[in-house]
């Protein structure tokens, strides 16, 4: 069961039971910590540390298969996939990535992986079950984010020297277009109905939302906030919840998750989070993000509903990336 | 090892003769390599853009540094051009774009000059100069008024950012100025006031030291004695040098007054690395020795260096060193201007990027723009040993009501250049 906390109202609280596709429990969010060669597991509802997975260097981009059994993570000093059963948190085998990897993303039928080699220009097809390297797609400087449409036709992918949303067909692997946007595209989040493809800027500071069919910029999200210099607003993660009503930005060094309206492309509110904040991660159901703070070695769990930081919890060393498992 | 000095203050004092021609042929060679051998999905066969970037070299005979680890690599600074020439293409060939570096190296001012007007007649646009600051000027004199502009990646002479100023000269690499402030923000945070400065006996030593005086009376440091340093240097490798070293440092500092560290100003290298660790009272030694400031480090891994350090070396076998670094910004700040404005004109190009909407990504943490009033690029500093950094100026507590950045060197309102106003 969902904690009582943040179902406030009895009607509410009866309604969201009915329809959430009862969760067994909590659920568990996984987060890498980069300079601690571990994974951090959380129980949603006690909000602690239930345990911690040893892995390889570095361990950055971090998912999950289609059906939640394997936790999957970029060791990106290591130069592979490492999988991981999400129950036993054995590790079930590794999975060739091109050098570097940092970001990946399943096809939506749970087969093939793309990787960014962050080092080698290159977007890795990589088959899982098979563990071979299907196909390379040679892509700007420095390939970091990577999206997939819901429909998983359209791979997009950007580059953090070039400068450039990179949209791939996943049918013949080409590049059928590239999109400028402003500087260190950091990553790609696809709408849920696949629609748009949001992309942060890292230096730019900025938003960039382009439209999936014509790959025209539909509009651009520019941040301030009051008290906090300009350059320190370094737009990352971007998640959005299914209904496409809000969307939220990692803020970086400013240490604050933008909350934004996603119809409008107007920011609502600013929360005040921990240190250098990177990736996000929503539960399953949308009434929970949680957020890696690098620098303050934290995550903070912030109540979708009330909009409001309400816990942080102490991780390993340089949490870099969060998923969430429905179980 | 340190990483400071230009080419053209490096190459060793033996007579090059035949060497020279020997490295220049090879850089040659490996300048045509740089050039884009892509032929990437999405690339359209179609006629586009042929942008060419001009590194001029002046190569000058100096004294070896002391450390075996600081010999400078033939291709310092070249190395840094082909990466970023490299990076440039890559982003390129998705525009229909294409990126040449050539090369043009001499020891004669002079006939480097005739070489380098000679391209810029032929239609060069953009010039990265690793140049003394007297063959610097002369060069931007020579091609005032045609539409070319020259990126200074070595020489930090204020005076090329003040009285001396031209406004086809942009400037990569920081001014003493800067990498003074950025030493004496980190100092005034650690409130290490009292300063004992040691001088060098160089031109360019004596323009260190002005610059900590200058960085002294701004962040409220004292310099509570000034000394030169006027012993003849002793030959690196001479056997058993050290003893005498051993006891010369300490009796050099011993009447001193009172100090909280000793501030070398020895910019060629030439002693400042005997001072640590054999000083007369346990004080720490920074300014060109010791704890040192400078727009670049090989060990550097924050905000993505890590990739940008591999790339580097995957394509040059060594470290990448400052003067790579700033070659490297000058030769992507024209690719950034080519790709944002999709022109390869270059007086179109380098009007972009006098504006606020310019911005540079290099591995900095925040965007680099160019000051518009004297073509400085505003850049965070390294404060760091020989092995790692100790702190990344400007530091939070100095506050700037328009950049932060601005708080190194010399500000809009303390500017003599007058080039630049219309």
């Amino acid at each position: 069961m969902r904690p009582l906390s943040i179902l406030f109202g009895g009607t509410l609280a009866a309604t969201l039971l009915t329809l959430a596709p009862a969760p067994a429990g909590a659920y568990k969010v996984f987060v890498s910590n980069e300079k601690e060669n571990t994974v951090s597991v959380i129980d949603s509802e006690a909000l602690k540390v239930v345990h911690t997975i040893k892995t390889g260097a570095r361990p950055r981009g971090i998912i999950l298969s289609r059906d939640s059994k394997w936790l999957l993570v970029c060791a990106s000093d290591d130069n592979r996939v490492e999988v991981y059963d999400t129950t036993t948190y054995e590790p079930v085998k590794n999975l060739p990535s091109g050098p570097d990897p940092e970001l990946f993303v399943f096809h939506p039928s749970g087969n093939p992986l793309y990787v960014a080699n962050e080092d080698d220009n290159l977007v890795t097809v990589v088959d899982v079950q098979t563990n071979q390297v299907v196909t390379e797609i040679p892509v700007g400087v420095e390939p970091e984010g990577m999206g997939i449409s819901p429909d998983g036709k359209v791979l997009v992918n950007t580059s953090e020297t070039t400068n450039m949303a990179h949209f791939i067909d996943t049918k013949t692997h080409e590049i059928v277009d590239n999109v400028l946007v402003d500087t260190r595209p950091r990553v790609a989040e696809f709408t849920h109905d696949g629609s748009q493809v949001w992309v942060s800027s890292e230096i730019g500071g900025t938003v960039t939302i382009i439209d999936t069919a014509t790959r025209k910029p539909l509009g651009k999200i520019k941040f301030e906030i009051q008290g906090v210099t300009p350059d320190a607003i370094q737009p990352v993660g971007i998640r959005i919840t299914k209904d496409q009503k809000l969307a939220f930005v990692a803020l970086g060094p400013s240490n604050r998750v933008a909350i934004v309206d996603a119809k409008t492309f107007k920011v609502e509110k600013y929360v005040l989070v921990g240190q250098r904040v990177w990736q996000l991660a929503l539960t399953p159901d949308d009434k929970q993000l949680f957020t890696t703070n690098g620098t303050s070695n934290d995550v903070t769990v912030i109540d979708v509903v009330r909009q409001r930081a309400i816990k942080s919890i102490t991780v390993g060393r340089y949490p870099w990336g969060v998923v969430v498992a429905p179980h | 090892m340190r990483f400071r000095l230009a080419s053209w203050q490096r190459a060793a004092m033996i007579s090059f003769g035949l060497t020279l021609i020997l490295v220049a042929w090879t850089t040659g060679a490996r300048a045509q390599e740089a050039t884009p051998a892509a032929n990437a999905p999405g690339e359209r066969k179609a006629v586009g853009q042929t942008i060419s970037i001009l590194l001029a070299r002046e190569l000058q005979d100096r004294l070896p540094p002391l450390s075996l680890l600081d010999q400078p690599p033939k291709d310092d600074g070249l190395g840094g051009a082909l990466l970023a020439i490299d990076d440039n293409n890559t982003t390129g060939k998705f525009l229909k774009q294409e990126f040449k570096l050539l090369v043009v190296e001499n020891k004669d001012p002079a006939a480097l000059i005739a070489d380098v007007v000679a391209k810029v007649d032929q239609g060069i646009g953009f010039i990265v100069a690793d140049m003394s600051p007297v063959t610097l000027l002369k060069l931007a004199d020579a091609i005032a008024g045609k539409p070319a502009v020259i990126f200074n990646a070595s020489a930090p002479d204020d005076r090329l950012r003040n009285e001396d100023c031209r406004a086809n000269l942009k400037h990569t690499a920081p001014s003493r100025a800067m990498l003074a402030d950025a030493l004496g923000q980190y100092l005034a945070v650690k409130q290490w006031n009292k300063w004992l400065l040691v001088v060098g006996s160089t031109p360019e030593d004596k323009l260190y030291a002005q610059a900590i005086q200058r960085t002294a009376k701004r962040f409220n440091h004292k310099i509570v004695g000034e000394l030169e340093f006027k012993y003849e240097v002793g030959s690196r490798r001479a056997d058993g040098g050290y003893e005498q070293i051993q006891l010369q440092i300490p009796s050099f500092l011993q009447k001193a007054p009172s100090h909280d560290l000793v501030v070398v100003a020895d910019e060629g290298e030439l002693f400042g690395d005997y001072f640590p660790y054999r000083t007369w009272e346990a004080r720490p030694v920074v300014g060109t020795a010791g704890l040192f400031a400078t727009s670049w480090h090989p060990a550097v891994e924050l905000w993505g260096g890590t990739q940008f350090q591999n790339r580097f070396k995957r394509l040059n076998n060594r470290n990448m060193r400052p003067l790579d670094y700033n070659v490297w910004m000058a030769v992507r700040s024209v690719g950034e201007a080519a790709t944002r404005k999709r022109s390869g004109d270059p007086r179109e190009l380098i009007a972009y990027m006098l504006t606020p909407e310019f911005e540079l990504a290099a591995f900095k943490g925040r965007k680099l723009t160019y000051r518009n009033w004297n073509g400085q690029l505003r850049q965070p500093i390294f404060v760091t040993t020989d092995k790692l950094h100790v702190t990344v100026s400007p530091q939070p507590q100095f506050l700037h009501q328009f950049s932060e950045l601005d708080t190194l060197g010399y500000d809009r309102p303390e500017s003599a250049c007058k080039a630049f106003e219309k």
